[in-house]
Parts: structure tokens; sequence; C-alpha cells
């Protein structure tokens, strides 16, 4: 992640050549400029400091992980998952069934009642402790792997996802036998066997975000990855067995998203958290209506990013750009609206411009890369539609000259300006690097638009006046609110979401009231 | 009515005027309206129904619409930010003067109860674990944050913290079975988290509520703050629960066979639901001595937001 104090060293403020804006592009929207100030014979070139793959090794293919064990899916069917930056296949994967799901179910119950439930909460924590570990004694292989199955730049796979994960295992460890000071003068029970569906954007991140609260509280889980990057899900079921963890207490069930539903359902499941898109969070939370389950949603946003005129000028470009560009704008909380302040908008984004001229999109295995590949073909396409929206609604583009990969599935950073709020690319989740700028004049006028939108993930506040800062963060309907810095990220800090971005926290003691209940 | 009064005696009135509790003098009823906006509209639908009370007559009780509801959640909508700007304090005292003012009105939820039925002694028992209750809940808002939220040690050098805000607007299908300390208990967490909230009252005892409404037209809370309704549940419900502009829904009182169409509708919106524990009927005595004081209905409506900072110059 870059950081929010200073500007990358790396990144010269000025570029060599200034890219030209686009006026009628293609629908498409991508324009292939004729040369990048970042390639060839630029002085400011960087040759390739590719990270080794030699670290990992990916089988053929994989089974489920349920009760302990490796198994096939009972239908016999697999998929394939990917490398987005080559569009090589990795490896099969077995595609999980409702009987498969039962069968994850079972062993979660069985393991819940007769071991789990059963053990002292000291131990619970212990475990904990070792997943979080061998997390951090295998961290490169997860790094690497996270990289070559999603697309992420291996940078933040290596600094941000894979060291979060072991954090969230540290953190919620040592609540394992502590929950009473977590639900003060209350008797905290764990739920018993939870059903938790995750996304593609943060694989083994979310899948920490998930499994270690749920576990601390003295759950068990079933758990299905998102089925284009189930791989450090399935290596993570390696830890389980390497932490000796009893059997069943962690299943990990690849597949559609029929069959996510089919765990979701189960009566056996007591509790239920997703994160994905908000119509899958809508479509599940109907599914289980009157089943009385404990549900969490963490779904989808939207997110102003306010850059007032009295700003700390190159801070803001580098919050922005990290804002948008992190993991290629696939996150739900990225600063996908830049709200910039009609005073400053023409310098800024000038300012902006440049420094978006100078981020490096490539190989993902490239420890320079800036914006690795977008994670599927499909996301690709939605992002490309949407881009073509903007342009067709009257918003205008520009991209930055910029060598792509000829194979895999880029998408060039991309900036809209004149955005009015009822475009599509103002209001709808493009989960892709594309910015769109709306100015405003005054305060008022900037709350008022960051509120805009039926989401209310995160937001972004940039000025220099401390209480101008906490005026507006308590005016924004967000749930998360970073103040010159942006994507910040840490087990002992809540995220979750206000309005149709969801409901529940994770992290901090907040995101373990959602794994317990309270007699 | 029909209660002596002590008063006229106290007086010494001369003896040529009748006493106050003469056989023939007509008793002046009440008409229970709905509560919009801290007026009493009666439905516009024109509708009302009769409920027999226990004493012997009827009461007419206003037979609430879909549009009825739809204006109570505009006027709420309105209603909902100048609330949960007032400071902590403040909403405390003004929960602390409901209680007051339902202490001064006992008498009349007292005589509710009887008249839905109850005997005089639970009737007491009832009215003064609401009023108690309400006590209660206004110690709550300015102790929220303190207890639920704080700052959090992040390992890099910001300084994070989270606080509770409040959801919005709530609705409340309040508990069926205990109309009064029921409702109180409910409606007492959607307000304390600083909340606004639209009640659809107990359908079979709606007269705690109208007395609620009458009361807290007096108090302090603002117009708009609490809207409480008479209706039949299963004709509003399906209104009710995919009205996209309430933010969540307190479904305690929900009745079982509604529920998995309550919860549906709130899904289309990502409402926030709260719901009966599971195993907890909806009883008279299910909100009882500290059976009733959970902290679950202020936390059903609150949102946490966390806000970071870089340390450093």
């Amino acid at each position: 992640m870059p950081s929010d104090q200073t500007p990358k060293g790396a990144a010269p403020r000025r570029t060599p050549a200034r890219a030209a804006s686009v006026a009628t592009p293609a629908p498409a929207a991508i324009v292939a400029p004729a040369s990048s100030g970042l390639a060839g014979n630029s002085p400011w070139a960087y040759a390739p400091a590719p990270e080794s793959r030699e670290i990992v090794t990916i089988r053929q293919r994989y089974g489920l992980f349920i009760d302990g064990k490796e198994r096939a899916p009972s239908g016999g069917e697999v998929t394939i998952t990917y490398n987005p930056a080559t569009e090589e296949p990795l490896a099969e994967i077995a595609k999980g069934t409702p009987a498969d799901a039962d069968r994850a179910i079972e062993a979660a119950d069985r393991a819940y009642r007769k071991v789990w439930s059963k053990l002292h909460p000291r131990e619970r924590a212990k475990y904990l402790y070792r997943i979080s570990r061998i997390l951090q004694e295998r961290s490169r292989e997860f790094a690497v792997t996270e990289t070559m199955d999603s697309g992420k730049p291996i940078r933040e796979s290596r600094d941000v996802d894979v060291p979060l994960a072991a954090a969230h295992f540290w953190y919620y460890a040592g609540w394992a036998d502590k929950l009473q000071y977590a639900v003060p003068g209350r008797r905290p029970e764990a739920h018993g066997v939870v059903g938790q569906v995750i996304p593609w954007n943060f694989p083994l991140l979310m899948l920490a975000w998930k499994i270690a609260p749920a576990l601390a509280a003295g759950n068990t889980v079933v758990l299905k990855p998102a089925s284009t990057t189930p791989l450090t899900a399935l290596l993570f079921a390696d830890v389980c067995r390497q932490a000796e963890l009893p059997d069943g207490v962690v299943n990990i069930v690849t597949g559609p998203g029929s069959t996510g539903m089919s765990i979701v359902t189960d009566p056996r499941v007591a509790k239920v958290a997703f994160t994905g898109s908000t119509s899958v969070g809508v479509t599940i939370a109907k599914g289980i209506a009157g089943q009385g389950k404990g549900l969490t949603l963490e779904l989808g946003g939207k997110a102003a990013n306010i850059v007032f005129e009295d700003a700390a000028l190159d801070q803001a470009v580098e919050g922005v750009v990290n804002g948008i560009f992190f993991n290629q704008g696939e996150v739900c909380c990225a600063g996908s609206r830049l709200l910039v302040q009609e005073s400053i908008a023409e310098e800024f984004l000038a300012r902006l411009r440049d420094r978006m001229s100078m981020l490096r999109i490539g190989d993902p295995m490239d420890k320079n890369t800036d914006i690795g590949a977008i994670n599927s073909k499909a996301q690709m396409e939605s992002i490309g539609e949407l881009v073509a929206s903007g342009v067709a609604e009257g918003a205008q583009i520009w991209q930055p000259a910029c060598d792509l990969p000829t194979r895999g599935w880029f998408f060039r950073p991309t900036l809209f300006t004149n955005v009015a709020q009822s475009h599509r690319i103002a209001r709808e989740e493009i989960f892709g690097p594309v910015l769109a700028t709306i100015t405003f004049r005054t305060v008022a006028e900037a709350i008022e638009k960051a509120n805009n939108t039926a989401y209310g993930l995160s937001a972004g506040i940039w000025t220099e006046k401390g209480s101008r800062i906490l005026q507006v963060a308590s005016a924004l309907k967000a749930g998360v609110v970073w103040a010159n810095t942006f994507n910040r990220f840490d087990p002992t800090a809540p995220f979750g979401g206000y309005k149709e971005s969801g409901y529940g926290r994770e992290g901090g003691m907040q995101g373990l009231h959602a794994y317990l209940r309270s007699s | 009515m029909g209660k002596k009064s002590k008063r006229t005696e106290k007086l010494n009135l001369p003896l040529t005027i009748e006493p106050a509790e003469s056989s023939d003098r007509l008793e002046v009823r009440r008409t229970a309206k709905l509560y919009i906006g801290g007026a009493f509209p009666r439905s516009e639908s024109g509708r009302s129904r009769e409920v027999q009370l226990a004493k012997g007559g009827v009461a007419n009780i206003a037979g609430g619409s879909r549009k009825d509801l739809r204006e109570a959640v505009r006027v709420a909508r309105i209603a909902a930010e100048p609330w949960a700007a007032r400071t902590a304090m403040v909403r405390g005292q003004i929960l602390y003067r409901v209680a007051e003012l339902m202490e001064g009105r006992a008498a009349q939820f007292r005589d509710d109860l009887i008249n839905h039925g109850a005997s005089k002694s639970d009737a007491a028992a009832e009215v003064s674990a609401a009023i108690d209750r309400m006590v209660w809940y206004a110690g709550w808002p300015d102790k929220l944050s303190a207890v639920l939220g704080g700052t959090n040690p992040v390992a890099s050098s910001h300084f994070v913290f989270t606080l509770p805000e409040p959801t919005g607007v709530i609705a409340s299908i309040a508990p069926e079975a205990s109309p009064l300390l029921g409702l109180v208990s409910r409606l007492g967490g959607i307000l304390a988290g600083g909340n606004v909230a639209i009640v659809l009252a107990s359908e079979s005892a709606p007269l705690p509520a109208v007395t609620l409404a009458e009361t807290l037209a007096v108090s302090d809370v603002p117009a708009g703050v609490v809207n409480i309704i008479t209706a039949r549940r299963a004709e509003l419900l399906p209104h009710l629960v995919r009205h996209a502009d309430i933010d969540g829904y307190d479904l305690w009182g929900c009745p079982d066979e509604l529920l998995v169409e309550a919860e549906q509708g709130a899904a289309e919106h990502v409402a926030r639901v709260a719901r009966r524990p599971h195993g907890v009927k909806d009883r008279a005595d299910a909100f009882d001595g500290e059976r009733g004081e959970r902290i679950d209905g202020i936390t059903a409506f609150l949102e946490m937001k966390t806000v970071w900072h870089p340390i450093g110059s």
C-alpha cells in the first residue's frame, strides 16, 4: 500500500511526456497510445524485477477440504482457475455440489458439538496463534500464490494481504479466552456452525476476516471461496492440517454460487457471513429470511474521496491514487468518486494525471508493478461496459499513455471528469481502476454529494483543518472514514458499511459480536 | 372512567352541584387516533374498528392505512437528522421526561390495560415497570459510545476511533402480548440510540399505545420522532417492510407466520432487522425485570463508524 505520508520516492513529479486527453474514444474506451513515459528508452524505465514462483507448487487438481481431509467432489466435476495475468490455467478445482455442502456442514456440526465447544477457550486461542504463526512462516508462498491466482501485484499481496491475514488470526486468538470482556454483563455463546461466502478481490484476507473471529468465538466454519480465486483458501486448508486443528472445525467447499446458497440456507448453519456484491447479499438475506440465523453482510461501495482546497495536494494525490488503483480498484471500499473543490480542481487534476502517468501496469509478479491484472474476463467486460457508458453519457475520459501486456486481462487506469451525479459511473460500483471526478464549492455541498449514493462503506477526507475533518467525518454516512489517508486496514479497527453497503462489522471487538450470541 | 374523584370531595363544593361520579353524567370518551408528526390525525382511509373493553362498552380505534404509513415515514425522515444531532445528554433527559409524564398518567395506563383484560395488580405492575424501563433507557444515550466504541490500537501510525451512530428511521412491530411494557422496552431502545420510530401498536391491545402517544405529544420528544399507528398488522406489514425509506425493522412483535415475508421485504433494501431471540415467545412476561433490560434493542439499530487519521507532522 502506498504511503499516505509522502509521495513515493520512486515516482518523479513530472512525466517526460504528458499523455494526451482523449476526445472521442472508441466504445471500449481503451486508447492505445504510441509510447509510454515508463517504457523502452525512457530514463524512468525500470528493469523487470520479477518475484520468483519457485517457492510455490501448484498441483494439477485440488479437492474439497471436509472434516480434515481432501475429498473429491460428489459430482466428479471440476472448474479451472486461471492466472489473470497470463490467461493460463493454474489448476483444476473441485466443483462442490449441495451434497458436498451437506457433508461439510455435517462435519462442522459434529466438530462443534463433540470437540470445539468442549475445548477450553485457552486451547482455542492457541490453535489460532498457531495458524497465525504458520501464515507468517509461509507468507511468501501465500503471497506468490495469491498474486498468481488473483492478478494483484506481488507488492500488495506480500505487504498487505498476507501480513494482515496473519495479523487477524493473531488478534482474534487473544479474544478466544476473553469473550466475557467483549460482551460485558452478558454470557456470550457461540452460534455453532457458521456459513461464510467470500469474494475474489482479497481471497486470503477475506478468509482471515471470516474464519479468525468465528473460531475465536467458538464456532466451526464452512467457507466457500470465490470461484476464480480458490487457491489460497486451499493452501489454508494445509495450514489447518499443519496446525493440527481438529477435523471439521474448518471446512472449505469450492464451487459455484448455488453451492454457497445451499451452505447458507441449511438449517444447521446458525450464522451467515457474506462479502460480495449487494445483489448477491440481498439474495442471501432473502434466502434465509425467517430462519432465525444471524447475518452480516459486507457489500458494495461507491466511496467519495473528498479533497478540500486546503489539502496537502501531493499527499492527497497519493491518497486518491491509492484509493482507486489499489488492487486495480477491485476493492469494495475503493475511493471511486473523487470530489474535488472547484477552486483547486484544475491544479489537482493536472497533478493527478501526472501521477497516473507514472503508474506501472503489468506483470503482477514484478515487484515494481503498481497495477496488476483484472481478476477475470467477466470483470474486464463489466468494467469496459461501465466505462463505455461514462463516455456515452457525456463524461470526459482520460487515460495515461502506458504499455499494456499483450496477454492477460489488463485495464488502463481511467480518469473521468465532467461527471454528473446521475451518470452510471458516479452511481454504480465499477470494481475497476476507474475514477469519476465531481467538483463542489462548499463543505455542505461536498457532504451532500458524498452521501448521495445508495452505498455507505467508506469515504476519504483531505484537508489540513482538524475541525473540518471531524465535522465532515460525522456527517458522512459511511462505516469507515479515512482522513488524510485511505485504504487502511487493521484487525483492531472495525470495518463495514452503512445503508446498502451492508451491516455488521469485521475487525475489532465489534467484529467479534457477530459471531456471538449473548444470553 | 368510573373512578371516584377524590379531588371533588376535598374541594368541599356546595351541595347543589352533583358529584362527578353521578351515574347520570355522561362520560367524555376519548377518540383513539393515530399519532403522526406530533399530530393526532384520523386515518386518511376513514376507517376505525371497535375494540371490546373488559369493563363493558367499546373503544373505536383508528384503522391506519398504507397512506398513513407513508406519511409517517415522510415525517420521520424529516425528524431523523435533528434528533440524531441532539447531544446524547439531551436525548437522555428527553427520555427521562417521558418517564416523568408517564408517571403522571399512570392511572390511565392502568385503566387501558385493565380494559384489555389485565388484572388490577398486573396492570399496576406493568405500568410501574414500563416507567422504570424508560428511566433505564434514559441513562443510555451518553454511555453508548464508551461501552460500544473506543479507540483502536492499530499497527501503524494512525489514530483510529470507532463510534456508534443511529441507523435512521426504524419501524417497530411492537410486541403484541405486552402492550405497554413491551412497547416501551422496544421503543426505548430505538430512541436511546438516536433513531426515530414508526410503531405498529399491539393489535389486540392498542390503548396503551394511544395513551403513550398522548404522553409523548406533551413531552419534549420532537414531533415526528415517534409515530404510532394502530392498524391491522397483516394488512400493513407487506407495505411497511418494502418501504425503501425505512432503514431498519424491529420485528419483535411480528407474528411468526409473517416473519418470512417481513424479513424478505427488509432484505430487498438491505434494511437492518432485529427480531425476537430464538426461543423467546411474544408473551406478557417477556420483558419483566432484567429480561427486558437488554442493550440488544439499542445495538440492533446502531452503525459503527471508524475514523482514521495519520499521526505525524
